[in-house]
């Protein structure tokens, strides 16, 4: 194994904010590394957990959930509840053995182009020095859990 | 052995790794399992008679019509049983929560299987003075001795078989039980016909919150409550006074007997129809109803629920789509 490791990270962006942060970035040519691919959902508060979820056991290394800053929500108020569901699902990940940092929550309003950026290159550099996920379920899962396994003596 | 020598169709009932209460739910259809009798020939079903795995070894491949297969795949023994019953039977159901989502002992995906080993025979409750450990191959001097050796992960029956039915439920319960034996009967009969491959039977294809009589308001909550803690009103709904309640995200077909007795659903009928993953649906649910919207007060909030898998996946760790924790799936390498 020569190829450094190229952490894959799934990106989900709010319509509202997030989404044209990320397309304020392109056209003003502020880089930021590809590992991360951005899903845009209409709101923050359409994050099932499930995608989460989906995402890690699939052969994501990291999960980004970003949305528009409190009170600034299109809906009113959707984002807090993606506040509480990624407070809760970060619990129930660290039982499941996952590293807390895999999964990032960022706001960022669409002006913030610059800060989307920087929030993604400190998380890929983040997940870079973690390493890889390789949850079995995936195809680069590189443990096989269906084979029997023999009793310590 | 083909077709059985009172020309009665087969059947077979086993159980992997469970508790024994599919099978006593079977058994709870009362003067209902007097119609499995006379319509089937038993032969094989070891909480009810005795039978051996040679004797299922030699019948001929699909000659048993219908086994109802309880129990989560934990070992090699629970695999090859369900190999082999897969094998012989034309009509294999996922018979409870195990066989269908791994119940309680796929709560064991959250250690590794040397945690689990340590756990059972070295800590201060256990007699062990010589440090014995199991050993799956012995030689005595009559031959050798084989058991059973554990997976590193509990699996669902249809991770290890493909499966015809999945009937939810911990235990199923004996009103749908005898619903499935009535229609299977039928069918035998030619009065009806059996549903698609790959159907939820005995069940709803609802959520336990629509079969629950409880009064719905709006759901706010500053603090989550134990149930001994609490004296709930009997009127409105068990989610809205604070103690979780896993009714949003299950499946129908209990008719809301835990809420109606007092007591939250637990969610053993698993994950509604359309829900991947029980957890996650949950999850979503419990999280919009907290009544924050700062980071460090849902904190708070959220450490009134000290076991999150426990509450979220006590049914259905293994049919999660995790399925496993990182330690219980590392644990082969160990």
């Amino acid at each position: 194994m020569s190829e450094p490791f190229e952490p894959v990270i799934i990106g989900f962006t709010c319509n509202w904010c997030s989404y044209r942060a990320a397309d304020l970035a392109g056209t003003a040519r502020i880089k930021y590394p590809p590992n991360v691919r951005l899903i845009r959902l209409m709101c923050s508060g359409r994050l099932d957990p499930t995608f989460v979820l989906k995402a890690l056991s699939g052969g994501a290394d990291a999960v980004l959930i970003t949305g528009c800053h409190p009170g600034e929500c299109h809906y009113i108020e959707q984002n807090y509840k993606a506040l509480r569901r990624y407070l809760l699902l970060r619990r129930t990940l660290v039982q499941m053995g996952v590293e807390p940092q895999r999964l990032k929550l960022v706001w960022a309003s669409a002006a913030e182009g610059v800060r989307l950026a920087s929030e993604i290159t400190k998380l890929v550099e983040e997940i870079r020095s973690l390493g890889p996920l390789n949850w079995p379920t995936s195809t680069n899962g590189q443990v096989e859990i269906f084979e029997p396994l023999e009793v310590p003596a | 052995m083909t077709a059985s020598s009172n020309g009665k169709p087969k059947f077979a009932m086993y159980w992997a790794a469970s508790c024994g209460g599919c099978d006593i739910a079977v058994l709870n259809i009362h003067e209902k399992i007097l119609d499995v009798d006379a319509n089937f020939e038993v032969v094989f079903w070891p909480v009810a008679m005795d039978a051996k795995y040679k004797d299922v070894e030699a019948m001929p491949d699909e000659s048993i019509l219908l086994t109802l297969f309880n129990g989560a795949i934990r070992n090699d023994e629970n695999a090859h049983i369900a190999q082999l019953l897969r094998r012989k039977s034309k009509i294999l159901v996922a018979f409870g929560s195990c066989a269908n989502e791994g119940c309680m002992p796929a709560l064991a995906n959250l250690s590794s299987v040397q945690e689990i080993i340590d756990t059972a025979y070295e800590t201060i409750s256990t007699d062990n003075p010589q440090g014995l450990r199991p050993v799956a191959n012995y030689t005595v001097p009559e031959g050798n001795l084989h058991i059973p050796s554990l997976y590193p992960v509990v699996r669902t029956l249809d991770q290890v078989v493909k499966v015809d039915y999945y009937m939810p439920g911990c235990p199923p319960e004996s009103h749908q039980i005898a619903a499935v034996i009535d229609l299977v009967i039928k069918v035998l009969h030619g009065e009806a016909q059996l549903p698609p491959a790959g159907s939820v039977i005995g069940a709803g294809d609802s959520t336990v919150c629509d079969e629950c009589a409880r009064k719905r308001d709006v759901k706010t909550i500053k603090e989550f409550k134990r149930i001994q803690h609490v004296m709930l009103d009997p009127e409105i709904c068990i989610l809205e006074q604070g103690v979780l309640c896993s009714g949003p995200a299950t499946r129908s077909g209990c008719k809301a007997l835990c809420p109606a007795a007092g007591s939250p659903c637990i969610g053993c009928y698993g994950p509604a129809e359309g829900v991947i993953d029980f957890g996650a649906r949950l999850m979503s649910a419990v999280a919009s109803v907290i009544d924050s919207n700062d980071a460090n007060e849902i904190d708070r909030i959220l450490d009134g629920i000290p076991d999150p898998v426990g509450m979220f996946y006590r049914f259905n760790l293994a049919g999660s789509v995790l399925r496993a924790s990182k330690p219980a799936w590392l644990s082969k390498q160990a």
